[in-house]
Parts: structure tokens; C-alpha cells; sequence
């Protein structure tokens, strides 16, 4: 799309720009092509929202209503009109949006990547904070790093972390810590009256743990091949 | 403003539709405009609880399917004028509930009652999540044993994600009814106690409601207990869990071992 003007005053300058928008080139019959959009946008809603677009109606022969109800339909399913082409000009009131020329075919750049670089751009988080209890049948994955839980985990629920687990409460449910091939991760709780604990894929079952452990602070760590379970204080 | 309030415990046969009947009766008898929905479609109760069994004409379903109007479906407790029962259906199943239905029958009742009275099916799939769905309070019944308590932290996971407030990043206010105590057992430590339970759980406490023979008669009366027998030990307990919900100060009795004068009189030979 190409917009030219001379410039005329000084204060004013007009220049010339060019930009890419999307064309829409309606076919006949116009109903069966807006289901074909409402379809579209039924896939994915706002996909047009806030997209350049531009009509082409150089396959079609419409009269000045019919140009205005479309352009109208279009503004009902929230997608604004930039301008028109391959109409002549007489057919276009002055409240629609403007005769374009001269456009050129190109390829379309996404518009996706542009937002993608920002997420990258901050580090991910290496910890997950959980402010809640975690209650019977909830599964908790992070992979990313540690996890900690201000609250108790329940029987039947469970952690699953790349990194430790730190847990200010009781463990009740199953706890499974450095998930991926982290020998280093441990596992803390407040009191432990855990079903399960595991690092990096060695495991023992609440009948293993110790009696004498159960209902104090305690850790879980790997030294070598075996899980240690000691209290902490 | 109505207050949405969903009876649930996922774990079945702990007293969800007694304490429905109950609260419900107890709350209305406080003057408020009640009404108690059976949402267990197929297996229905509320309504021989509350004794309205063979009035039932049109139930839920034929309402949210818009076969019936709601003030047809509504059964006016003979007791008590300002009480009402929407009956489930018993031919049916959950399935012919839809979110979208439920929610614009919960609405229309929001605009006629003070309290809407959910009682929830048991389990965690369809009718339980629905029943739960656009609660604004919660509560939690369990039995004091493991099983209950486990199945009710479950239903409080789901309560904090599955429904309408937690999905608008607002919370369902939670409350623990603690159903079918026995003084006795508790003594003997044959049950969960009470701070162990509510440790557990993490979440404040409604009531304590002692077990007793007075829950089975009025049932089989078809009678709330608040309503057969409002002297008993249960019932003063349920109208004390009413209050609070109510937002009085009313303080938490746990439940004595009471003996009875063989008790005594045996107590003594044995001491």
C-alpha cells in the first residue's frame, strides 16, 4: 500500500510510507465467505484485532450498499477496514475507508515472533513458591528448579522437582526431587509423614522411613547409591 | 445478598444431605429465605429427608432443560413457609446437566432466596463439580476417620481451582463441618481427633456434630433434625453451625462422653 502526497507547507510534511497488511479478497457468495471468516475467528478469536486490512473486491462486483454492508459485517466481528481496492472510486462513499493503489503481493511476517524475544529475554524462574496447602490429588511438576511449600502436602498429593523441596509443613503425599538426573536435590520438610520420597529416581516408601523420624523436621539426600533420611534438628 | 453455599465431602455416606436438610431448616428457622437443591441426579435424598418425597413434580432438570419453570419446580416445606426444596431428578442422569443451565438456574434462585443450599453428590466427576461450581461458601463435611479427611482435602483442592470464584482469582469461603463424632470412640482414640483433623486440612471449623440415633429418626421421618427434635444434641450442634455461618460468635463445643445412669452405676463398680 502506498499513500503519496507533495508536501506542501513546511509545517506539514507529508511523506510517503508503505506497509504490509492483510487483503481480503471476498468471493460470491459473500455470506458463505464471512461463514468462512467467522470460522477462522471461531478458531482463534481476535486473530484480526488490531491487523492492518485492506479489501480487495477486484473478484467481485458490488454497488456502493453492498461495499457498506460488508465493510459494516467486517466492523461487527471487530475487523477494521484500512482501505479498498480494485473498486472504482465512484462506488465508495465518503465514510468508507479509502480507494488504495498500486499494492504489491509480499510475504507475510508473522507478527508472533515479535512478542516471543521478550519472554526469552527474562531469565526463567530456577524456583517455584507455593503459599498454599497442597491438597490431596494435586500434582505439582517444575522441573525448572526447587520448590517450596509454605503449608502441608497431603496424602494423595504430590511434588514433583528438577531441584529440592522444601516443604514448611507436614509431607504427607509423595515428594520426588531432582527429577532430572540431579543427585544433589534434597528434600526438607517440617514434619515428615511423607507416602513416598525419591531423588533422582531412588526411592523409599513410607513403610522404609524410619519410625523414629516420622512427625519431626527432617531431610532426604543421596550419598552415592543410598537414600539418608536424618532430622534436621 | 444470596449466598451460594454447596454441601460436598467427596467421600459418600458422611452426612452431606442430613447436614443440607439440617442447616437448611435451622437457617430458615432464623428467618431466612431458604432453599436446598438435591444435585444428586439418579440417587436423590433431600427430598425423603425433608419429607417432600411425594410431592415432586418437576426437578431440576426439567428446569435447567426449560421444560418446567422454576416456581413449578419449587416444593414449599410444610413446616416451615420460608423453606424450599428443589428435588433432583430420579430417572435421570448427570448428564443432562449443563454448566451453562445450572448456572442460569442458580441465578434465577439468587433473585428469591437468601441461602441456596447445594447438596452435592458424592465422588469428584460431574455432579460434584457442578454442585460446587458457582458456590460462594463451601461446606466440607467429614467423618473422623482417614479416609474422609483425605477425600475432603481433595474436594478442597477442587473447590480452590475448579469453580466459578477460584477461576476469577477470588476464593470460596470454607468451612469444616465434623459429622457423626462419637464421644466414646474418641475417648478410646479409635477416631482421628478433632486438631488433628483440622491440622490436616487447614481450613477453620464450622461444627462438630455428634453421632446419634436422633439423625436416623428424623430421617426416617422425613424430618431435618433441626426440625424433629430441635433439643437433641445434634440438632442444638447443626443450629449452632447455622449461626455461624450467620457470622455470630457462637462458641465451639466439642461433644462429652454423656452417661447415662447404667454408665454410672457401672463406672463405679469398676473403679
Amino acid at each position: 500500500m502506498d499513500v503519496r502526497a507533495d508536501p506542501t507547507r513546511q509545517l506539514v510534511r507529508l511523506r510517503g510510507r508503505s506497509y504490509v497488511a492483510f487483503v481480503f479478497s471476498p468471493v460470491v457468495p459473500i455470506v458463505e465467505w464471512l461463514a468462512e471468516i467467522d470460522a477462522t475467528l471461531a478458531r482463534s478469536p481476535g486473530y484480526f484485532v488490531g491487523k492492518p486490512i485492506v479489501l480487495d473486491l477486484a473478484a467481485v462486483d458490488l454497488s456502493s450498499a453492498a461495499i457498506a454492508h460488508l465493510v459494516n459485517s467486517l466492523n461487527e466481528r471487530s475487523i477494521r477496514v484500512l482501505g479498498i481496492e480494485g473498486v472504482e472510486e465512484a462506488r465508495l462513499a465518503t465514510n468508507m475507508p479509502p480507494l488504495l493503489t498500486g499494492g504489491r503481493a509480499c510475504v507475510i511476517t508473522r507478527n508472533e515472533p515479535a512478542p516471543k524475544p521478550e519472554p526469552e529475554a527474562k531469565p526463567k524462574p530456577t524456583s517455584l513458591l507455593l503459599e498454599c496447602p497442597v491438597r490431596s490429588g494435586q500434582s505439582i511438576v517444575f522441573m525448572e528448579g526447587d520448590v517450596t511449600v509454605l503449608g502441608s502436602v497431603g496424602s494423595g498429593a504430590e511434588i514433583v522437582a528438577g531441584g529440592s523441596i522444601h516443604i514448611y509443613g507436614t509431607l504427607r503425599g509423595r515428594a520426588m526431587a531432582g527429577v532430572n538426573g540431579n543427585g544433589n536435590a534434597r528434600i526438607y520438610c517440617q514434619k515428615i509423614e511423607a507416602e513416598l520420597l525419591a531423588i533422582d529416581g531412588y526411592y523409599q516408601t513410607a513403610e522404609e522411613i524410619d519410625v523414629s523420624l516420622r512427625n519431626r523436621p527432617a531431610q532426604a539426600w543421596l550419598q552415592g547409591d543410598t537414600m539418608k533420611i536424618t532430622p534436621l534438628n | 445478598m444470596a449466598k451460594v453455599l454447596v454441601v460436598t465431602s467427596g467421600k459418600g455416606g458422611v452426612g452431606k444431605t442430613t447436614t443440607t436438610a439440617a442447616l437448611g431448616a435451622a437457617l430458615a428457622q432464623r428467618g431466612q429465605n431458604v432453599v436446598v437443591v438435591d444435585f444428586d441426579v439418579g440417587l436423590r435424598n433431600l427430598d425423603l429427608v425433608m419429607g417432600a418425597e411425594r410431592r415432586v413434580v418437576f426437578d431440576l432438570i426439567n428446569v435447567v432443560q426449560g421444560v418446567a419453570k422454576l416456581p413449578q419446580a419449587l416444593i414449599r416445606d410444610k413446616r416451615l413457609e420460608n423453606l424450599w426444596l428443589l428435588p433432583a431428578s430420579q430417572t435421570r442422569d448427570k448428564d443432562a446437566l449443563t454448566d451453562e443451565g445450572v448456572g442460569r438456574v442458580i441465578d434465577e434462585l439468587r433473585s428469591r432466596f437468601d441461602w441456596i443450599l447445594c447438596d452435592s453428590p458424592a465422588g469428584i466427576e460431574r455432579g460434584a463439580t457442578l454442585a460446587m461450581r458457582f458456590a460462594d461458601e463451601a461446606v466440607i463435611v467429614t467423618n473422623p476417620e482417614v479416609s474422609s479427611v483425605r477425600d475432603s482435602d481433595r474436594i478442597i483442592g477442587m473447590l480452590d481451582s475448579k469453580t466459578v470464584r477460584a477461576e476469577r482469582g477470588e476464593r470460596v469461603e470454607k468451612h469444616i463441618l465434623i459429622t457423626r463424632y462419637d464421644p466414646a470412640r474418641a475417648a478410646r482414640g479409635e477416631m482421628l481427633n478433632i486438631d488433628d483433623i483440622l491440622e490436616i486440612l487447614a481450613t477453620p471449623l464450622l461444627g462438630i456434630i455428634p453421632e446419634s440415633q436422633d439423625v436416623l429418626k428424623a430421617s426416617n421421618v422425613g424430618s431435618p433434625v433441626t426440625l424433629n427434635n430441635a433439643e437433641s444434641a445434634p440438632a442444638r450442634a447443626y443450629i449452632d453451625a447455622s449461626r455461624r455461618l450467620m457470622g455470630e460468635e457462637v462458641a465451639m463445643v466439642v461433644p462429652a462422653e454423656r452417661k447415662g445412669f447404667m454408665d454410672r452405676l457401672l463406672g463405679r463398680r469398676a473403679a
